[in-house]
């Protein structure tokens, strides 16, 4: 029996790229998990919500192994959702699929509370801030400029680092950006900083008038920012897990 | 040189019929010919405010699909002989419409008018960004409200983005038309006041039309405002604001204020 097409409009399939955290386990694997642990009890939920790859490029595993540790990060509340330069007979049905054709973008920093020295080791692709060096400048992040409003509807994304925009950002508008985020008019829509995981970025606005603010995955809504700040030039930043404020003069 | 505008908004029922037909009455008023262009397919009504109904035989589809020559389609009007209306279809869908189809009806409507006036159909979909492809000059009809003024925001992004003038690099000339103000309304602090509006939108103001009942009494006249009564308060806002699209200088003025105030409104640019 053949099956009859009666809607013949073809389907539209689009290409859309996420950046997503890579993690490279190393070996001995029992190590490197109680790393992992304490890496996230000092930034506690930094994988939630996120795209998690797992490069096993690097580490001879069997499958067995495999599957275990996707157990293990799964008990940690990290879902991958693929894995990176495994052999196909690493695979079997249930598995996260293999992922190819990754680009490499700038590495990810992971939140530091204050008292604990970085961690360095805790991943290769995982740098933690250096608190002596300017973070943005010493990996070299580009900046962009946006000279008119930016519109209700319009994104502009840049993970490469900072946004500046002269003029508004209008309600319904949005910015998210790697770095910083600088807005010289009045912001009404929503400003994401920090977006690619930089907990060292900041929001600056001439006029605060905005839905939505984040950094570094740490959001406040319009309902939590405090009304003395409406309509003031302000200064946002992250200090652990709190988005802190302070009136421009 | 004939010039191309589109008037839209996003929102619907904010005035972008009534201010297209009050528009191209005024700009041909100055003696020179104008057509209004009904892009609403479907949910025509640009005939009605005309006062055109009984006389469409052609629309803009039948244009497009080749039924009609366009003089067949295009209805005088019987007041102005300089204006002339191009209906849309009220039975076929939307999507009878093309991009192909728009071009060819544009470039003809060129070689024969001064002002093609399109009116948008609400929305930010196929129907609206086929209105505004072709347009030098955007009216964007805004009532002061929130969300009129947030679709009226989302509309000149799609302005920038969206248009044969924007992907030749150029800009498309964008004026606000603030529509149904009322000033009672205004004091008591129920509406967005002009000063906001123009802050959050940042385009030079054209004019402001107060909510008034001769703009429903022209309506049913089958006239559009500017013809009805062109001494009532609507009217005359809309022949300043043809004015000042046609190039000239008028002071502006906000319906039931006395004059004093509003020099700083006027001439105001985008920031
Ligand atoms: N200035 C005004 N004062 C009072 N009523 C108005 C005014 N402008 C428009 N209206 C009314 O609002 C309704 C919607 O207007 P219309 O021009 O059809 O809007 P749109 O084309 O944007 O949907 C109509 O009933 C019209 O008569
Ligand atoms: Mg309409």
């Amino acid at each position: 029996m053949t099956k009859v097409l009666t809607d013949t409009r073809s389907i539209r399939i689009k290409g859309r790229s996420f950046l997503a955290l890579v993690l490279s386990p190393e070996p001995p694997l029992d190590a490197w998990l109680t790393r992992l642990d304490d890496l996230a009890s000092r930034s506690a939920g930094f994988f939630l919500g996120r795209p998690v790859v797992l490069d096993v490029a690097d580490l001879e595993i069997d499958r067995a192994e495999l599957k275990k540790l996707i157990d293990e990060l799964g008990k940690r509340n990290v879902r991958i959702m693929g894995i990176e330069g495994g052999r196909p007979s690493l695979f079997e049905p249930g598995m996260p699929p293999a992922m190819k054709g990754g680009r490499p973008a700038p590495d990810i920093e992971i939140p530091d509370g204050p008292s604990i020295e970085p961690v360095g080791t805790a991943s290769p692709k995982a740098t933690a801030p250096d608190v002596s060096a300017e973070p943005q400048a010493a990996r070299g992040m580009s900046s962009i400029v946006i000279r008119e409003p930016v519109r209700s509807g319009q994104s502009v994304i840049f993970p490469e680092g900072d946004v500046t925009v002269v003029g508004s950002v209008a309600s319904g508008a949005e910015i998210i950006a790697g770095g910083s985020v600088h807005v010289y008019g009045t912001l009404r829509g929503r400003a994401l900083a920090g977006s690619v995981g930089n907990a060292s970025a900041r929001i600056f606005c001439r006029r605060l008038e905005a839905e939505l603010l984040a950094i570094d995955g740490v959001y406040k809504t319009a309902e939590d920012m405090a009304p003395n700040l409406r309509g003031q030039a302000v200064q946002l930043w992250l200090e652990g897990d709190s988005i802190m404020a302070e009136r421009l003069n | 040189m004939a010039k191309v505008i589109v008037v839209t908004s996003g929102k619907g029922g904010v005035g972008k019929t009534t201010s297209t037909a009050a528009l191209g009455a005024a700009l041909a008023q100055r003696n020179e010919k104008t057509v209004v262009v009904d892009f609403d397919v479907g949910l025509r009504n640009l005939d009605l405010v005309m006062g055109a109904e009984r006389r469409v035989v052609y629309d803009i589809v039948n244009v497009i699909q080749g039924d009609a020559k366009l003089p067949q389609a295009l209805i005088r009007d019987k007041r102005l002989d300089t204006l002339f209306l191009l209906p849309a279809s009220q039975t076929r869908d939307k999507d009878s419409l093309t991009p192909e189809g728009v071009e060819k009806v544009m470039t003809e409507l060129k070689k024969h008018f001064d002002w093609i006036i399109c009116d948008s159909p609400a929305g930010i979909e196929r129907g609206a960004t086929l209105a505004m492809r072709h347009a030098d000059i955007a009216v964007i009809v805004t009532n002061p409200e929130v969300s009129s003024v947030r679709d009226s925001d989302r509309i000149i992004g799609l302005l920038d983005a969206k248009t044969e003038r924007a992907e030749r690099g150029e800009r498309v000339e964008k004026h606000l038309l603030l529509t149904r103000y009322d000033q009672a309304r205004a004091e008591r602090g129920d509406m967005l006041k002009v000063d906001d509006v123009l802050e959050i939108l940042s385009i030079p103001l054209v004019g402001i039309v107060p909510e008034s009942t001769d703009v429903l009494k022209a309506s049913n006249l089958g006239a559009p405002v500017t013809l009805a009564d062109n001494r009532s308060a609507p009217a005359l806002a809309y022949l300043d604001a043809a004015r000042r699209i046609a190039g000239e200088t008028v002071p502006m003025t906000i319906p039931g204020e006395r004059r004093g105030l509003l020099g700083k409104l006027f001439g105001r640019r985008a920031a």
